[in-house]
Protein backbone atom coordinates (compact mmCIF):
# COMPACT_ATOMS: atom_id res chain seq x y z
CA UNK A 1 0.00 0.00 0.00
CA UNK A 2 1.02 3.57 -1.13
CA UNK A 3 0.70 6.34 1.02
CA UNK A 4 1.37 10.01 1.12
CA UNK A 5 0.12 12.83 3.28
CA UNK A 6 0.03 16.35 3.05
CA UNK A 7 3.87 16.12 0.85
CA UNK A 8 5.08 19.30 -0.26
CA UNK A 9 8.72 19.56 -1.71
CA UNK A 10 10.03 22.95 -3.07
CA UNK A 11 13.74 23.22 -4.27
CA UNK A 12 14.48 26.47 -3.62
CA UNK A 13 11.43 28.64 -4.31
CA UNK A 14 9.76 26.49 -6.72
CA UNK A 15 6.69 24.69 -5.15
CA UNK A 16 7.45 21.38 -7.13
CA UNK A 17 4.91 19.08 -4.81
CA UNK A 18 1.86 20.76 -3.42
CA UNK A 19 0.26 19.43 -0.04
CA UNK A 20 -0.46 16.23 -2.30
CA UNK A 21 -2.69 13.29 -0.47
CA UNK A 22 -2.67 10.08 -2.12
CA UNK A 23 -3.66 6.18 -0.78
CA UNK A 24 -3.29 3.39 -2.86
CA UNK A 25 -4.62 0.33 -1.44
CA UNK A 26 -2.94 -3.22 -1.41
CA UNK A 27 -3.42 -4.92 -5.14
CA UNK A 28 -4.81 -1.36 -6.78
CA UNK A 29 -3.05 -0.13 -10.17
CA UNK A 30 -3.22 3.55 -10.41
CA UNK A 31 -1.72 6.00 -13.67
CA UNK A 32 0.10 8.54 -12.69
CA UNK A 33 -0.34 11.05 -15.30
CA UNK A 34 0.30 14.70 -16.08
CA UNK A 35 2.58 17.40 -18.20
CA UNK A 36 5.68 17.50 -17.72
CA UNK A 37 7.14 19.40 -14.77
CA UNK A 38 3.70 18.26 -12.90
CA UNK A 39 5.39 16.89 -10.02
CA UNK A 40 4.94 12.88 -11.37
CA UNK A 41 9.14 12.88 -11.07
CA UNK A 42 9.64 14.05 -7.73
CA UNK A 43 6.76 12.49 -6.19
CA UNK A 44 8.03 9.27 -7.42
CA UNK A 45 11.75 10.11 -5.13
CA UNK A 46 9.77 10.81 -2.35
CA UNK A 47 8.34 7.45 -2.67
CA UNK A 48 11.59 6.06 -2.68
CA UNK A 49 13.02 7.91 0.16
CA UNK A 50 15.46 9.63 -2.32
CA UNK A 51 13.75 13.23 -1.72
CA UNK A 52 13.28 14.99 1.74
CA UNK A 53 9.48 16.26 1.88
CA UNK A 54 7.56 17.85 4.37
CA UNK A 55 4.82 15.36 5.18
CA UNK A 56 4.68 11.51 5.13
CA UNK A 57 4.80 8.91 2.86
CA UNK A 58 4.75 5.52 4.00
CA UNK A 59 4.92 1.67 1.50
CA UNK A 60 3.01 -1.01 3.58
CA UNK A 61 2.94 1.38 6.48
CA UNK A 62 6.45 2.04 6.52
CA UNK A 63 8.50 5.56 5.72
CA UNK A 64 10.86 4.66 2.47
CA UNK A 65 13.43 7.23 4.04
CA UNK A 66 13.90 5.91 7.40
CA UNK A 67 13.42 2.33 6.61
CA UNK A 68 14.98 2.59 3.71
CA UNK A 69 16.75 -1.19 2.73
CA UNK A 70 13.62 -2.99 4.11
CA UNK A 71 11.05 -0.93 2.07
CA UNK A 72 13.20 -0.86 -1.06
CA UNK A 73 13.49 -4.63 -0.63
CA UNK A 74 9.80 -4.63 -1.81
CA UNK A 75 9.75 -2.16 -4.05
CA UNK A 76 10.20 -3.03 -8.17
CA UNK A 77 11.20 0.91 -9.62
CA UNK A 78 11.80 1.35 -13.69
CA UNK A 79 12.89 4.80 -14.29
CA UNK A 80 11.83 6.96 -17.54
CA UNK A 81 15.26 7.32 -18.67
CA UNK A 82 17.56 4.29 -18.39
CA UNK A 83 20.91 5.69 -15.99
CA UNK A 84 24.25 5.57 -18.07
CA UNK A 85 25.95 2.68 -16.28
CA UNK A 86 29.38 1.68 -17.39
CA UNK A 87 29.03 -1.02 -15.73
CA UNK A 88 28.68 -4.66 -17.24
CA UNK A 89 25.32 -6.09 -17.61
CA UNK A 90 26.37 -9.01 -15.58
CA UNK A 91 27.42 -7.02 -12.46
CA UNK A 92 24.32 -5.39 -12.66
CA UNK A 93 22.57 -7.90 -12.16
CA UNK A 94 25.00 -9.67 -9.45
CA UNK A 95 24.42 -6.42 -7.92
CA UNK A 96 20.44 -6.10 -7.86
CA UNK A 97 20.34 -9.57 -6.68
CA UNK A 98 23.09 -9.57 -3.98
CA UNK A 99 20.88 -6.72 -2.51
CA UNK A 100 17.28 -7.75 -2.99
CA UNK A 101 18.08 -11.67 -1.64
CA UNK A 102 17.54 -12.94 -5.21
CA UNK A 103 18.95 -15.30 -7.51
CA UNK A 104 20.20 -13.74 -10.34
CA UNK A 105 19.18 -16.71 -12.74
CA UNK A 106 15.59 -15.81 -12.18
CA UNK A 107 15.99 -12.24 -13.56
CA UNK A 108 17.80 -13.68 -16.32
CA UNK A 109 14.16 -16.06 -17.28
CA UNK A 110 12.21 -12.47 -16.97
CA UNK A 111 14.89 -10.97 -19.15
CA UNK A 112 14.24 -13.85 -21.61
CA UNK A 113 10.75 -13.64 -21.71
CA UNK A 114 11.06 -10.23 -23.17
CA UNK A 115 13.18 -10.86 -25.41
CA UNK A 116 16.44 -10.42 -23.70
CA UNK A 117 19.40 -12.58 -23.75
CA UNK A 118 21.42 -11.84 -20.78
CA UNK A 119 24.10 -14.39 -21.21
CA UNK A 120 25.16 -13.05 -24.49
CA UNK A 121 24.64 -9.48 -23.18
CA UNK A 122 26.26 -9.75 -19.97
CA UNK A 123 29.94 -8.34 -20.13
CA UNK A 124 28.77 -5.71 -22.56
CA UNK A 125 28.44 -2.33 -20.66
CA UNK A 126 24.76 -1.50 -19.90
CA UNK A 127 25.34 1.75 -21.29
CA UNK A 128 26.04 0.47 -24.83
CA UNK A 129 22.78 -1.24 -24.71
CA UNK A 130 19.70 0.15 -27.11
CA UNK A 131 17.17 1.65 -25.29
CA UNK A 132 15.05 -1.14 -25.36
CA UNK A 133 17.12 -3.49 -24.36
CA UNK A 134 18.18 -1.24 -21.31
CA UNK A 135 13.99 -0.91 -20.13
CA UNK A 136 14.04 -4.11 -20.94
CA UNK A 137 16.88 -5.23 -18.71
CA UNK A 138 15.38 -2.88 -15.83
CA UNK A 139 11.93 -4.18 -16.16
CA UNK A 140 13.90 -7.56 -15.40
CA UNK A 141 15.21 -6.56 -12.10
CA UNK A 142 11.75 -4.57 -11.07
CA UNK A 143 9.91 -7.57 -11.57
CA UNK A 144 12.00 -9.97 -9.14
CA UNK A 145 10.65 -11.83 -6.72
CA UNK A 146 9.19 -10.56 -2.81
CA UNK A 147 8.01 -6.82 -4.40
CA UNK A 148 4.94 -6.03 -3.82
CA UNK A 149 4.83 -2.48 -4.56
CA UNK A 150 5.87 -1.63 -8.68
CA UNK A 151 6.74 2.36 -9.12
CA UNK A 152 7.15 2.30 -13.51
CA UNK A 153 7.61 5.66 -14.80
CA UNK A 154 7.20 5.36 -18.68
CA UNK A 155 8.02 1.43 -18.52
CA UNK A 156 6.89 -0.18 -22.12
CA UNK A 157 7.75 3.39 -23.91
CA UNK A 158 10.98 1.85 -25.52
CA UNK A 159 9.72 -1.95 -26.21
CA UNK A 160 8.75 -3.88 -29.45
CA UNK A 161 4.75 -4.76 -29.39
CA UNK A 162 6.39 -8.29 -29.06
CA UNK A 163 8.41 -7.13 -25.71
CA UNK A 164 4.93 -4.84 -24.48
CA UNK A 165 2.74 -8.25 -24.54
CA UNK A 166 5.06 -10.57 -22.68
CA UNK A 167 5.57 -7.16 -20.11
CA UNK A 168 1.76 -6.84 -19.71
CA UNK A 169 1.69 -11.02 -19.47
CA UNK A 170 4.41 -10.59 -16.59
CA UNK A 171 2.54 -7.48 -14.80
CA UNK A 172 -0.68 -9.66 -15.21
CA UNK A 173 1.16 -12.67 -12.90
CA UNK A 174 1.56 -10.03 -10.19
CA UNK A 175 -2.01 -8.69 -10.45
CA UNK A 176 -3.23 -10.23 -7.41
CA UNK A 177 -1.68 -8.28 -4.30
CA UNK A 178 1.10 -6.16 -5.70
CA UNK A 179 0.68 -2.36 -5.80
CA UNK A 180 1.51 -0.58 -8.80
CA UNK A 181 2.17 3.31 -9.93
CA UNK A 182 2.30 3.93 -13.54
CA UNK A 183 3.38 6.79 -14.42
CA UNK A 184 3.14 8.48 -17.68
CA UNK A 185 3.12 12.30 -19.38
CA UNK A 186 0.01 10.70 -21.93
CA UNK A 187 -2.90 8.34 -20.10
CA UNK A 188 -3.80 6.40 -23.29
CA UNK A 189 0.08 4.95 -22.75
CA UNK A 190 -1.42 3.52 -19.62
CA UNK A 191 -5.33 3.50 -19.88
CA UNK A 192 -5.44 -0.11 -20.32
CA UNK A 193 -2.85 -1.15 -17.33
CA UNK A 194 -4.67 0.47 -14.70
CA UNK A 195 -8.31 0.81 -12.91
CA UNK A 196 -7.42 4.12 -11.49
CA UNK A 197 -6.33 7.55 -12.71
CA UNK A 198 -4.34 10.44 -10.74
CA UNK A 199 -3.76 13.47 -12.67
CA UNK A 200 -1.09 16.15 -11.50
CA UNK A 201 -0.70 19.46 -12.56
CA UNK A 202 1.89 21.97 -10.98
CA UNK A 203 2.43 19.79 -8.10
CA UNK A 204 -1.13 19.23 -7.24
CA UNK A 205 -3.53 16.24 -7.72
CA UNK A 206 -6.43 17.79 -9.75
CA UNK A 207 -7.80 14.59 -10.81
CA UNK A 208 -8.35 11.29 -8.48
CA UNK A 209 -10.52 9.26 -10.65
CA UNK A 210 -11.53 5.62 -10.90
CA UNK A 211 -11.87 4.10 -14.87
CA UNK A 212 -14.36 1.16 -16.02
CA UNK A 213 -12.46 -2.29 -15.37
CA UNK A 214 -10.24 -3.31 -18.20
CA UNK A 215 -9.88 -6.07 -19.88
CA UNK A 216 -6.89 -8.75 -18.11
CA UNK A 217 -3.74 -7.23 -18.19
CA UNK A 218 -2.49 -10.52 -20.10
CA UNK A 219 -5.75 -10.72 -22.36
CA UNK A 220 -5.11 -10.50 -26.36
CA UNK A 221 -7.34 -9.97 -28.84
CA UNK A 222 -7.43 -11.87 -32.47
CA UNK A 223 -7.27 -9.11 -35.39
CA UNK A 224 -8.06 -9.35 -38.79
CA UNK A 225 -7.21 -6.57 -41.09
CA UNK A 226 -7.20 -6.24 -44.86
CA UNK A 227 -5.46 -3.40 -46.71
CA UNK A 228 -6.35 -2.49 -50.40
CA UNK A 229 -2.85 -3.12 -51.46
CA UNK A 230 0.55 -4.42 -50.91
CA UNK A 231 2.41 -1.72 -49.17
CA UNK A 232 6.15 -2.23 -48.18
CA UNK A 233 6.49 -0.15 -45.06
CA UNK A 234 3.22 -1.47 -43.56
CA UNK A 235 3.95 -4.84 -44.07
CA UNK A 236 7.38 -4.41 -42.75
CA UNK A 237 5.72 -2.89 -39.26
CA UNK A 238 2.68 -5.40 -38.96
CA UNK A 239 5.55 -8.23 -39.08
CA UNK A 240 7.22 -5.98 -36.02
CA UNK A 241 3.75 -6.79 -34.32
CA UNK A 242 3.70 -10.25 -35.28
CA UNK A 243 1.04 -10.52 -37.76
CA UNK A 244 1.38 -12.88 -40.92
CA UNK A 245 0.06 -12.56 -44.56
CA UNK A 246 -2.62 -15.20 -45.60
CA UNK A 247 -4.01 -13.87 -48.90
CA UNK A 248 -2.07 -12.39 -51.66
CA UNK A 249 -0.09 -10.16 -48.92
CA UNK A 250 -3.31 -7.94 -48.55
CA UNK A 251 -5.02 -9.62 -45.66
CA UNK A 252 -3.06 -9.99 -42.18
CA UNK A 253 -4.06 -11.82 -39.30
CA UNK A 254 -2.54 -11.69 -35.99
CA UNK A 255 -3.06 -10.88 -31.99
CA UNK A 256 -2.51 -8.00 -30.46
CA UNK A 257 -2.23 -7.52 -26.15
CA UNK A 258 -5.26 -5.62 -25.07
CA UNK A 259 -3.52 -3.28 -22.79
CA UNK A 260 -1.94 -2.44 -26.24
CA UNK A 261 -4.78 -1.58 -28.44
CA UNK A 262 -4.24 1.81 -28.28
CA UNK A 263 -0.81 2.20 -29.35
CA UNK A 264 -1.95 -0.51 -32.31
CA UNK A 265 -4.28 1.82 -33.60
CA UNK A 266 -2.00 4.38 -33.19
CA UNK A 267 0.24 2.88 -35.44
CA UNK A 268 -2.58 2.02 -38.00
CA UNK A 269 -3.59 5.44 -38.30
CA UNK A 270 -0.25 6.06 -40.11
CA UNK A 271 -1.89 3.37 -42.72
CA UNK A 272 -5.43 4.35 -42.29
CA UNK A 273 -5.96 5.25 -46.35
CA UNK A 274 -4.82 1.38 -46.76
CA UNK A 275 -7.08 -0.37 -44.30
CA UNK A 276 -10.14 -1.81 -46.15
CA UNK A 277 -11.27 -3.94 -43.07
CA UNK A 278 -10.27 -4.53 -39.55
CA UNK A 279 -12.00 -6.98 -37.07
CA UNK A 280 -10.41 -7.27 -33.46
CA UNK A 281 -12.18 -9.77 -31.31
CA UNK A 282 -11.50 -10.67 -27.59
CA UNK A 283 -10.52 -14.59 -26.88
CA UNK A 284 -13.90 -15.25 -25.97
CA UNK A 285 -14.77 -14.39 -29.74
CA UNK A 286 -16.90 -11.18 -28.80
CA UNK A 287 -16.45 -8.17 -31.16
CA UNK A 288 -13.78 -6.05 -28.71
CA UNK B 1 24.06 5.66 8.75
CA UNK B 2 21.17 6.72 8.25
CA UNK B 3 19.06 3.84 7.95
CA UNK B 4 16.57 1.65 9.82
CA UNK B 5 19.24 1.72 12.84
CA UNK B 6 18.86 5.26 13.49
CA UNK B 7 15.99 6.27 12.02
CA UNK B 8 13.11 7.22 14.73
CA UNK B 9 10.38 8.40 12.40
CA UNK B 10 7.78 5.89 12.95
CA UNK B 11 6.24 5.99 16.24
CA UNK B 12 5.05 3.44 18.61
CA UNK B 13 6.24 -0.07 20.21
CA UNK B 14 5.99 -1.83 17.34
CA UNK B 15 8.47 0.57 15.51
CA UNK B 16 10.80 0.39 18.42
CA UNK B 17 10.99 -2.39 18.65
CA UNK B 18 11.34 -2.85 14.81
CA UNK B 19 13.97 -0.10 15.18
CA UNK B 20 15.89 -2.31 17.70
CA UNK B 21 15.91 -5.68 15.56
CA UNK B 22 17.12 -3.35 12.28
CA UNK B 23 20.13 -2.18 14.42
CA UNK B 24 21.20 -5.17 15.60
CA UNK B 25 21.35 -6.18 11.68
CA UNK B 26 22.61 -3.32 10.60
CA UNK B 27 26.34 -3.52 11.13
CA UNK B 28 26.37 -7.24 8.97
CA UNK B 29 24.45 -5.31 6.29
CA UNK B 30 26.21 -2.73 6.14
CA UNK B 31 29.37 -4.77 5.57
CA UNK B 32 27.58 -6.28 2.91
CA UNK B 33 26.26 -3.26 1.14
CA UNK B 34 29.88 -2.08 1.36
CA UNK B 35 31.45 -4.96 -0.12
CA UNK B 36 28.99 -5.16 -2.82
CA UNK B 37 29.41 -1.69 -3.73
CA UNK B 38 33.29 -1.53 -3.80
CA UNK B 39 32.75 -4.35 -6.08
CA UNK B 40 30.58 -2.74 -8.37
CA UNK B 41 32.77 0.23 -8.69
CA UNK B 42 36.03 -1.08 -8.75
CA UNK B 43 34.60 -3.50 -11.87
CA UNK B 44 33.22 -0.07 -13.18
CA UNK B 45 36.61 1.65 -12.58
CA UNK B 46 38.78 -1.10 -14.28
CA UNK B 47 37.23 -0.41 -17.67
CA UNK B 48 36.81 3.40 -17.25
CA UNK B 49 39.89 5.39 -19.04
CA UNK B 50 40.66 7.89 -16.72
CA UNK B 51 41.62 4.74 -14.76
CA UNK B 52 43.92 3.37 -17.36
CA UNK B 53 45.59 6.60 -17.81
CA UNK B 54 46.10 7.25 -14.26
CA UNK B 55 48.11 3.38 -14.02
CA UNK B 56 49.67 4.16 -16.93
CA UNK B 57 51.28 7.43 -15.52
CA UNK B 58 52.66 5.70 -12.37
CA UNK B 59 53.80 2.80 -14.03
CA UNK B 60 55.27 4.63 -16.31
CA UNK B 61 57.04 7.04 -14.19
CA UNK B 62 58.48 4.27 -12.66
CA UNK B 63 59.75 2.95 -16.11
CA UNK B 64 61.16 6.76 -16.62
CA UNK B 65 63.14 6.81 -14.03
CA UNK B 66 64.98 3.42 -14.97
CA UNK B 67 64.90 4.49 -18.12
CA UNK B 68 67.28 7.62 -17.92
CA UNK B 69 69.35 5.76 -15.30
CA UNK B 70 68.79 7.14 -11.77
CA UNK B 71 69.36 3.91 -10.08
CA UNK B 72 73.27 4.12 -11.52
CA UNK B 73 73.51 7.95 -10.64
CA UNK B 74 74.75 8.65 -7.24
CA UNK B 75 73.49 12.51 -5.99
CA UNK B 76 73.31 13.64 -2.60
CA UNK B 77 74.96 10.18 -1.31
CA UNK B 78 71.83 8.07 -2.74
CA UNK B 79 72.33 5.16 -5.45
CA UNK B 80 70.45 2.47 -6.17
CA UNK B 81 67.23 2.08 -5.48
CA UNK B 82 67.23 4.63 -3.01
CA UNK B 83 67.30 7.94 -5.43
CA UNK B 84 65.18 6.18 -7.69
CA UNK B 85 62.20 5.76 -4.82
CA UNK B 86 63.25 9.52 -3.79
CA UNK B 87 62.62 10.38 -6.78
CA UNK B 88 59.55 8.89 -7.03
CA UNK B 89 57.78 10.28 -4.05
CA UNK B 90 58.88 13.68 -5.10
CA UNK B 91 56.55 13.25 -8.31
CA UNK B 92 53.91 11.34 -6.54
CA UNK B 93 53.49 14.41 -4.10
CA UNK B 94 52.91 16.07 -6.99
CA UNK B 95 50.63 14.00 -8.97
CA UNK B 96 49.03 11.80 -6.62
CA UNK B 97 46.45 14.53 -5.18
CA UNK B 98 45.39 16.61 -7.77
CA UNK B 99 44.84 12.99 -9.39
CA UNK B 100 42.91 11.76 -6.63
CA UNK B 101 41.24 15.02 -5.96
CA UNK B 102 39.42 15.49 -9.63
CA UNK B 103 38.62 12.22 -9.98
CA UNK B 104 37.21 11.81 -6.68
CA UNK B 105 35.21 14.62 -6.95
CA UNK B 106 32.65 13.36 -9.85
CA UNK B 107 32.09 9.96 -7.97
CA UNK B 108 28.70 11.78 -5.91
CA UNK B 109 28.21 14.87 -7.86
CA UNK B 110 28.78 13.52 -11.07
CA UNK B 111 26.31 10.55 -10.35
CA UNK B 112 23.78 12.39 -9.02
CA UNK B 113 24.42 14.66 -12.48
CA UNK B 114 24.25 11.82 -14.59
CA UNK B 115 21.15 10.35 -12.98
CA UNK B 116 22.98 7.28 -11.65
CA UNK B 117 21.51 7.73 -8.32
CA UNK B 118 17.74 7.58 -8.91
CA UNK B 119 17.86 4.27 -10.04
CA UNK B 120 21.06 2.19 -8.40
CA UNK B 121 19.94 4.23 -4.95
CA UNK B 122 16.04 3.02 -5.55
CA UNK B 123 17.82 -0.57 -4.77
CA UNK B 124 17.40 -1.58 -1.42
CA UNK B 125 21.38 -0.41 -0.25
CA UNK B 126 22.01 1.33 2.78
CA UNK B 127 23.42 4.66 2.00
CA UNK B 128 26.30 3.91 4.20
CA UNK B 129 27.60 0.86 2.46
CA UNK B 130 26.65 3.02 -1.03
CA UNK B 131 29.38 6.17 0.20
CA UNK B 132 32.13 3.70 2.23
CA UNK B 133 31.78 1.31 -0.55
CA UNK B 134 32.89 3.93 -3.19
CA UNK B 135 34.98 5.70 -0.63
CA UNK B 136 37.17 1.99 0.10
CA UNK B 137 36.78 1.26 -4.33
CA UNK B 138 38.55 4.43 -4.65
CA UNK B 139 41.35 3.71 -2.39
CA UNK B 140 42.03 0.75 -3.80
CA UNK B 141 42.31 2.06 -7.49
CA UNK B 142 44.11 5.30 -6.70
CA UNK B 143 46.49 3.23 -4.48
CA UNK B 144 47.38 -0.19 -6.25
CA UNK B 145 49.00 1.48 -9.13
CA UNK B 146 50.86 3.77 -7.39
CA UNK B 147 51.83 1.06 -4.99
CA UNK B 148 52.35 -1.97 -8.12
CA UNK B 149 54.45 0.84 -9.63
CA UNK B 150 56.95 0.90 -6.18
CA UNK B 151 56.51 -2.42 -5.78
CA UNK B 152 57.41 -3.62 -9.39
CA UNK B 153 61.02 -1.26 -9.18
CA UNK B 154 61.84 -2.99 -6.10
CA UNK B 155 61.37 -6.90 -7.60
CA UNK B 156 62.91 -5.69 -10.88
CA UNK B 157 66.20 -4.35 -8.31
CA UNK B 158 66.02 -7.45 -6.64
CA UNK B 159 66.28 -9.17 -9.84
CA UNK B 160 69.66 -7.23 -11.04
CA UNK B 161 70.87 -7.01 -7.50
CA UNK B 162 70.34 -3.77 -6.90
CA UNK B 163 70.26 -3.26 -3.24
CA UNK B 164 66.43 -2.53 -2.22
CA UNK B 165 66.22 -0.22 1.47
CA UNK B 166 62.70 -1.86 2.59
CA UNK B 167 62.66 0.31 5.61
CA UNK B 168 62.23 3.08 3.47
CA UNK B 169 60.29 1.35 1.08
CA UNK B 170 57.94 0.66 3.69
CA UNK B 171 57.77 4.41 5.18
CA UNK B 172 56.83 5.70 1.75
CA UNK B 173 54.27 3.30 1.24
CA UNK B 174 53.01 4.47 4.30
CA UNK B 175 53.12 8.06 3.41
CA UNK B 176 51.63 7.39 0.50
CA UNK B 177 48.79 5.27 1.32
CA UNK B 178 48.25 7.92 4.31
CA UNK B 179 48.47 11.10 1.29
CA UNK B 180 45.88 9.22 -0.72
CA UNK B 181 43.35 8.28 1.87
CA UNK B 182 43.32 12.16 2.60
CA UNK B 183 42.36 13.76 -0.68
CA UNK B 184 39.85 11.16 -1.23
CA UNK B 185 38.15 12.15 1.79
CA UNK B 186 38.82 15.78 0.82
CA UNK B 187 37.67 15.00 -2.33
CA UNK B 188 34.66 13.17 -1.31
CA UNK B 189 33.29 15.90 0.89
CA UNK B 190 34.05 18.59 -1.92
CA UNK B 191 31.96 15.88 -4.38
CA UNK B 192 28.89 15.59 -1.46
CA UNK B 193 28.46 19.66 -1.47
CA UNK B 194 28.92 20.35 -5.09
CA UNK B 195 26.07 20.83 -6.81
CA UNK B 196 27.61 20.56 -10.13
CA UNK B 197 30.45 18.81 -11.37
CA UNK B 198 32.38 22.04 -12.74
CA UNK B 199 31.17 23.32 -9.54
CA UNK B 200 33.45 20.28 -7.63
CA UNK B 201 35.92 20.27 -10.03
CA UNK B 202 36.95 24.01 -9.74
CA UNK B 203 36.85 23.84 -6.17
CA UNK B 204 38.72 20.79 -5.95
CA UNK B 205 41.63 22.66 -7.77
CA UNK B 206 41.41 25.66 -5.29
CA UNK B 207 41.54 23.18 -2.47
CA UNK B 208 44.94 21.66 -4.41
CA UNK B 209 46.66 25.16 -5.19
CA UNK B 210 45.71 26.35 -1.29
CA UNK B 211 47.97 23.48 0.06
CA UNK B 212 50.42 23.96 -2.47
CA UNK B 213 50.74 27.80 -1.81
CA UNK B 214 51.18 26.97 1.71
CA UNK B 215 54.10 24.93 0.86
CA UNK B 216 57.10 26.29 2.92
CA UNK B 217 58.92 27.67 -0.32
CA UNK B 218 56.04 30.33 -1.06
CA UNK B 219 53.79 31.60 1.40
CA UNK B 220 55.55 30.27 4.32
CA UNK B 221 58.08 32.43 3.02
CA UNK B 222 55.90 35.47 3.00
CA UNK B 223 54.59 34.56 6.37
CA UNK B 224 58.27 35.50 7.64
CA UNK B 225 58.86 38.36 5.13
CA UNK B 226 55.71 40.12 7.03
CA UNK B 227 57.22 38.97 10.93
CA UNK B 228 53.94 36.64 11.16
CA UNK B 229 54.59 34.70 14.83
CA UNK B 230 57.07 31.38 14.35
CA UNK B 231 54.64 29.01 16.39
CA UNK B 232 51.59 30.30 13.19
CA UNK B 233 54.41 29.63 10.34
CA UNK B 234 55.00 25.84 11.77
CA UNK B 235 51.49 25.53 12.77
CA UNK B 236 50.19 26.35 8.78
CA UNK B 237 53.19 23.90 7.96
CA UNK B 238 51.90 20.84 10.23
CA UNK B 239 48.40 21.23 8.93
CA UNK B 240 48.76 21.00 5.56
CA UNK B 241 48.96 17.56 4.78
CA UNK B 242 51.21 18.04 1.61
CA UNK B 243 53.66 20.27 3.78
CA UNK B 244 53.48 17.15 6.24
CA UNK B 245 54.21 15.01 3.71
CA UNK B 246 56.87 16.72 2.12
CA UNK B 247 59.13 17.29 4.98
CA UNK B 248 58.41 13.48 6.19
CA UNK B 249 59.43 12.59 2.57
CA UNK B 250 62.26 14.43 3.36
CA UNK B 251 63.39 13.44 6.86
CA UNK B 252 63.29 10.19 4.92
CA UNK B 253 66.61 10.86 3.14
CA UNK B 254 67.79 13.64 5.06
CA UNK B 255 67.48 13.19 8.87
CA UNK B 256 68.68 16.39 10.18
CA UNK B 257 66.16 17.57 8.00
CA UNK B 258 69.16 20.07 6.83
CA UNK B 259 67.18 21.28 3.58
CA UNK B 260 64.52 22.25 5.77
CA UNK B 261 66.56 25.13 6.80
CA UNK B 262 65.60 26.94 11.01
CA UNK B 263 62.66 25.14 11.16
CA UNK B 264 63.57 21.54 11.23
CA UNK B 265 64.91 22.32 14.68
CA UNK B 266 60.92 22.97 15.48
CA UNK B 267 60.02 19.71 14.56
CA UNK B 268 62.87 17.59 15.69
CA UNK B 269 62.84 18.90 18.71
CA UNK B 270 58.58 18.80 19.43
CA UNK B 271 58.52 15.21 17.59
CA UNK B 272 61.79 13.75 17.09
CA UNK B 273 62.18 11.83 13.67
CA UNK B 274 59.88 9.17 14.76
CA UNK B 275 57.45 11.17 16.20
CA UNK B 276 57.03 13.38 13.45
CA UNK B 277 56.81 9.85 10.76
CA UNK B 278 54.19 8.60 13.15
CA UNK B 279 52.40 12.13 12.99
CA UNK B 280 53.02 12.39 8.78
CA UNK B 281 51.06 9.00 8.69
CA UNK B 282 48.20 9.49 11.07
CA UNK B 283 47.49 13.14 10.51
CA UNK B 284 46.50 13.22 6.70
CA UNK B 285 44.51 9.43 7.53
CA UNK B 286 42.84 11.17 9.92
CA UNK B 287 42.62 14.52 8.24
CA UNK B 288 40.58 12.20 5.19
CA UNK B 289 38.56 10.65 7.47
CA UNK B 290 36.98 13.40 9.26
CA UNK B 291 36.37 14.84 5.25
CA UNK B 292 34.70 11.64 4.46
CA UNK B 293 32.66 11.89 7.32
CA UNK B 294 31.63 15.03 6.82
CA UNK B 295 30.82 14.64 3.32
CA UNK B 296 28.80 11.24 4.52
CA UNK B 297 27.04 13.54 6.60
CA UNK B 298 26.01 15.88 3.75
CA UNK B 299 25.21 13.23 1.74
CA UNK B 300 22.83 11.14 3.77
CA UNK B 301 21.09 14.52 4.61
CA UNK B 302 19.91 15.85 1.46
CA UNK B 303 17.97 14.94 -1.48
CA UNK B 304 20.01 12.12 -3.49
CA UNK B 305 19.65 12.72 -7.12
Amino acid sequence: MIEVERCSKSFRRTQVLDDVSLVIPAGERAALVGANGAGKTTLIRCLLGEYECDGAVRLGGESPRAFRTRVLRRVGFVPQIPPPLKMPVGSLIRFAADLCGTDPRKIGEVAARLGLDVAALAPRAFSKLSGGQKQKLLIAVALREGVDVMILDEPAANLDPEARASFFELLARRDHGTTMLISSHRLDEVAALVHRVVEMDRGRVVLDDRIADSDALDARLRCRLELRREEPSAARVLREWGFRPTEAGTVWQGSVAAADRLRFFGMLARYSGLVADLQLRAGDGSDA
Amino acid sequence: MRDEALAGENVGGRAAGATRAAAARAPGRLGRDLRLVARLDLVEALRARWFAVYATVFGAIVVLLFVFGLTESQILGFLGLSRLLVTYIQICMAVLPIFVLITTVRSVVGDREAGVFEYLLSLPVSLGGWYWGRLLARFVLVFVPVLLAMAGAAGWAVLQDIPVPWDLFGAYTGLLASLAWCFLGVGMLISSLARSTDVAQGAAFSVWLVLVLFLDLILLGVLVQERVSSDIVVAVALANPLQVFRTAAMMLFDPGLVLLGPSAFVILDAFGKAGYLVWAMLYPATLGCVCAAAGYAVFRRGDLP
